[in-house]
């Protein structure tokens, strides 16, 4: 090891795995999110598409920052209330809980608009195909657009994922024991928070490397079969 | 929702917004003079021309801006030669931290962008002036910059407003803008749902005005048959 770490390695492996779940699992919520965006701006009803577009209007023009912190400390009210009213008065939000929620409404408001582009390009048709061969709307959804959509979203879901990888540092402010925060406490340990920020730099580096690489084994994965329009 | 609450701390949100914006304005435009160069290195043909602005670019794309931010306010106190160095009242306070960090990441971001514009410059433009005698200084400058400004203008108008956001991480290092000020506030008055909301009002618009800005000067910007230019 070139750096000399001060018996702070494990806590940063901690750290590193740590952030690696709740960038999943905020990945997990925004897609569910981003979806059901997509779904509602698409959708033949005005009230439906008039909630998707507030939803990501609305997200997207406030920090991410702000979303986490704003879910954190502005939750404490309302689920403390939900908690009583089932018989726990200590329910809180914990940081991981209220991160995943922020990151994944963030996400959930950009992926919005790369679903609906991805359902916009599967042609009428094809709806039309499945309704005439008597398929029910949810088998249509199901079967035969959500498949189809996967490899149009996939590159700009990747973009995504990337920012949301970088936002994840931000969950550290209310305190979730990430690589960000597990860095800070080696720094203030240490006293060598050049080293240690260097150290917490590269281990995002390899993330983002490993991310890529992953994004590329999906992307050709989804590619089968089609042909590669060059520029 | 406590309204008045919110209508009396209007104001101080208001100073902490012209912070945000101070920050953001500064980091965007010295953030795009910084990446011109880089932007147009790394369309160069030679690996060692391109070496050095793509690890830049790798670097500051790959990770957080927050920890970019530490890794120049804590992080350089480390060394005993910059806090005796000439530099140190400014690499201490966290104004210039925050701008220093903003700027180095935004315009590693902007250099792509450029990148991008550049290479989508149609090569018949770039031969055309050629033929006409221009020389390659002339050419980039004439041609072919000008006409990247405007294909990469889209791209960096959303730069920007990302920019605005990630300002707010400016909190962290102990700034007061807009973020910085509600987290003061709320510390006072434990009312964070009612100041938050108030701050995102703020953000969005701040994003709305920029947004609308953007769409003047592209039209301005644009040449075409339109304008009877």
């Amino acid at each position: 090891m070139i750096f000399d770490l001060h018996g702070f390695g494990p806590a940063l492996l901690a750290g590193t795995w740590m952030t690696i779940k709740l960038a999943l699992a905020s990945l997990v919520v925004g897609l569910i999110l981003g979806l059901l965006g997509a779904l509602a701006k698409t959708s033949p009803y005005r009230a439906l598409r008039w909630l998707g577009d507030a939803y990501s209007t609305l997200v997207r023009g406030v920090p991410e920052l702000l979303w986490v912190l704003l879910i954190y400390y502005g939750s404490v009210g309302t689920v403390q209330a939900f908690g009583e009213m089932i018989g726990q008065p200590e329910l809180e939000l914990s940081p991981f809980a209220a991160g995943v929620l922020a990151l994944g409404l963030c996400f959930g408001s950009y992926a919005t608009e790369v679903f609906r582009g991805a359902l916009l390009s599967i042609p009428r048709g094809q709806r039309e195909a499945g309704l005439a061969l008597g398929l029910s709307r949810k088998r249509i959804l199901w079967q035969l657009v959500l498949p189809q959509m996967w490899r149009v979203a996939l590159p700009g879901l990747g973009n995504l994922y990337m920012i949301l990888m970088k936002d994840t540092a931000l969950v550290s402010v209310i305190g979730l024991n990430e690589v960000m925060r597990q860095t800070q406490i080696a720094v203030t340990a240490s006293k060598q928070p050049f080293t240690f920020f260097m150290v917490a730099a590269i281990i995002y580096l390899s993330l983002t490397v490993l991310s890529m690489l992953a994004l590329q084994w999906f992307e050709r994965r989804a590619n089968r079969g089609f042909s590669r329009s060059r520029a | 929702m406590n309204w008045e609450l919110i209508w009396k701390y209007l104001p101080k949100l208001g100073e902490g917004a012209w912070l945000t914006l101070e920050l953001v304005g500064i980091a965007v435009v010295v953030g795009l003079v910084l990446a011109i160069p880089l932007g147009l290195a790394r369309t160069s043909r030679h690996w060692y021309v391109q070496a050095v602005p793509y690890s830049y670019i790798f670097f500051f794309r790959g990770t957080p801006l927050l920890l970019q931010l530490f890794l120049v306010y804590y992080g350089l106190a480390q060394f005993d030669a910059i806090r005796q160095g000439p530099l140190w009242p400014y690499l201490r306070d966290p104004y210039w931290c925050a701008l220093i960090a903003m700027t180095m990441h935004t315009s590693a971001y902007i250099a792509e962008i450029i990148r991008g514009a550049i290479q989508s410059v149609p090569t018949g433009e770039v031969e055309a002036a050629r033929a006409l005698g221009m020389s390659r200084l002339q050419t980039v400058w004439h041609i072919v910059l000008p006409r990247a400004a405007r294909i990469g203008l889209p791209a960096y108008s959303n730069e920007v407003i990302l920019m605005l956001k990630a300002s707010s991480l400016a909190s962290t290092v102990t700034l007061l803008e807009l973020t910085g000020m509600a987290r003061t506030i709320i510390a006072r008055t434990y009312m964070p749902v009612e100041i938050f909301f108030a701050a995102g009002l703020f953000y969005l618009v701040m994003t709305f005005i920029l947004v609308q800005i953007f769409r003047l000067l592209e039209r301005w910007l644009r040449v075409d048959m339109l304008q009877g230019r």
